[in-house]
């Protein structure tokens, strides 16, 4: 195999497959056979309305629900088999009140087993990226809303993973801030190329930090749509004006509000 | 991020003074009542002394009075010590083993419903007139407040840090030591100011039940020599040992959390 051989198979192979997912609790039906794939490095995105079951999806993978019916595979294993980690940020930050800033963001690595010290040493030049310098001793109760949501990222993407986990990261700010934040996580992310997956409510913020985007029906969830954003990175706010991106944004609108069925 | 780090703030000592005056100015306002009907009513010394008398009385008996508050002291504290750590050590077994919730949970309503009245003697007859019935009998009233408080505390652990706990895969000791007990701190400091007063009362009431020293045999003493201004000297000491208690653990509860009470901006 030629080296552009195997770097389009690792392009195309998708490290996270859903194949039929279904979930219930009790006679609800909260998933209905989904299926999806995050390609590595790729940022992808599932809309939904509310309540739809979003969130399971992703509770799915960190192990807090079992699926009923379908397969989840990470990198063509299993998902019970393989020893893939997920860095997963809630929807509230869940910061520990009682924990400072700087051992709130190092809580992954010593769940990890890393020592307290090596764990410091790798947080620490972080702090300054992520407009955090100088609050390293602060309890989160110091700090506001923008910054606490930074600090839940820090502590994320900080722990050894293949995959991060974004539950509406941004649900809790106000409109400014997190318009703020999400420029600022693009920036992140196109330094970083984390493989991603994003749920939202949020039609621009799913087009603005996306490369796909799964729309989801309202419960029973099935995926309605799958969009890709060909915007180029890295992205402005700036881009959203453009026609091609607010044509993507009104179809999703279009679709979440009157679904063709 | 336009606010510098800074210091906490330093801790409201001077607001806690000014908070506490009603309280200070009410306790004041009744002794002063109860000295005007004591000593214009008529009423005899040997029936209710005014507390004047039980000051100067109490100041005359000084030595007799410390000598026996000591040994309350060190069974409340011994007692409450002990009450603790089993308390902590239950507390852990119940949280990680409903079944042993379950089976025991009901034993320890149990103990609550007995009467001290027929307890103490009992426990004083199987023990003897040592430090044990007394650390027993101090157990048994503080015992079950503190197991609720630590029970209550591990169970308003928030659920999302426990959820993103588990997403890092924490062990369930892992998840206990790091998310549950902090979590409980506050149910705990609020539990031990309960049961601190309970446990003077509860040494205080064992030594009435039979000891050789103590505040609670000399009130005994005090009450069959006719002598209700020592009795309420004896009261008065055993009060002023129970604020001094309390105010330790509110302290203990102020070190432990300084998350509580620090500096908060308004906005960013």
């Amino acid at each position: 195999m030629t080296l552009r051989a195997m770097t389009l198979q690792a392009m195309t192979t998708p490290r996270l497959e859903f194949r039929g997912v279904s979930k219930s609790f009790g006679a609800m039906t909260v998933l209905d056979d989904i299926s999806l794939t995050v390609n590595d490095g790729e940022f992808v995105t599932i809309v939904g309305p509310s309540g739809a079951g979003k969130s399971t999806i992703l509770r799915l993978l960190t192990g807090a629900e079992k699926a009923g019916g379908g397969d989840i595979f990470f990198d063509r294993k299993p998902l019970s088999e393989s020893a893939v980690s997920f860095a997963f940020m809630p929807q509230r930050d869940a910061l520990m009140p009682w924990s400072r800033i700087i051992d709130n963001a190092t809580l992954g690595l010593r769940v990890q087993g890393m020592d307290w010290k090596a764990a410091r040493a790798i947080v620490k030049p972080l702090f300054e990226p992520f407009g955090l310098a100088g609050f390293e001793n602060y309890y989160p109760a110091q700090l506001s809303g923008g910054m606490r949501q930074r600090v839940a990222l820090l502590r994320t993407v900080v722990q050894k993973h293949d995959m991060l986990l974004l539950d509406e990261p941004f649900g809790a700010l106000d409109a400014l801030t997190r318009t703020q934040m999400q420029e600022w996580l693009q920036t992140m992310w196109a330094d970083h190329r984390w493989t991603a997956m994003l749920i939202t409510h949020d039609v621009r913020e799913a087009v603005f930090l996306s490369d796909r985007i799964y729309v989801l029906s309202p419960r029973p969830a099935r995926i309605i749509r799958e969009i890709r954003v060909p915007l180029p990175r890295p992205r402005k706010l700036a881009d959203l004006a453009d026609a091609s991106v607010r044509d993507i944004e009104a179809d999703i609108l279009e679709t979440l509000l009157h679904r063709p069925t | 991020m336009s606010r510098r780090p800074s210091a906490f703030a330093p801790s409201a000592l001077p607001a806690a003074i000014i908070g506490a005056l009603p309280a200070i100015a009410a306790a004041v306002g009744f002794l002063a009542l109860w000295e005007l009907y004591a000593d214009f009513s008529g009423i005899r010394p040997s029936i209710l002394p005014a507390p004047s008398r039980v000051l100067a009385q109490g100041w005359i008996n000084r030595q007799a009075l410390i000598d026996n508050t000591w040994p309350t002291l060190s069974a409340t504290l011994a007692g409450f010590g002990c009450s603790l750590a089993v308390a902590f050590v239950f507390s852990v077994l119940m949280d990680f083993a409903r079944p042993v919730r379950r089976a025991l949970f009901p034993l320890f309503v149990i103990s609550q419903t007995l009467p001290l009245v027929a307890i103490a003697p009992l426990v004083v007859l199987w023990f003897g007139f040592g430090l044990v019935p007394k650390i027993l009998l101090v157990a048994l009233v503080t015992f079950f407040p503190m197991l609720v408080a630590l029970l209550q505390g591990y169970e308003a652990t928030d659920k999302d840090i426990h959820e993103l706990l588990i997403s890092m895969k924490a062990s369930r000791w892992r998840i206990f030591f790091l998310a549950r007990l902090p979590s409980a701190l506050p149910y705990f400091f609020a539990g031990l100011r309960i049961a601190i007063t309970y446990a003077v009362v509860g040494a205080i009431f064992a030594e009435y039940a039979g000891a050789a020293k103590g505040l609670g045999i000399y009130i005994l003493n005090a009450k069959n020599n006719f002598r209700p201004d020592l009795v309420l000297a004896a009261v008065f000491v055993s009060a002023g040992l129970t604020l001094v208690l309390f105010a330790i653990t509110v302290l203990l509860g102020h070190l432990a959390m300084p998350w509580r009470h620090t500096e908060r901006p308004t906005s960013p």
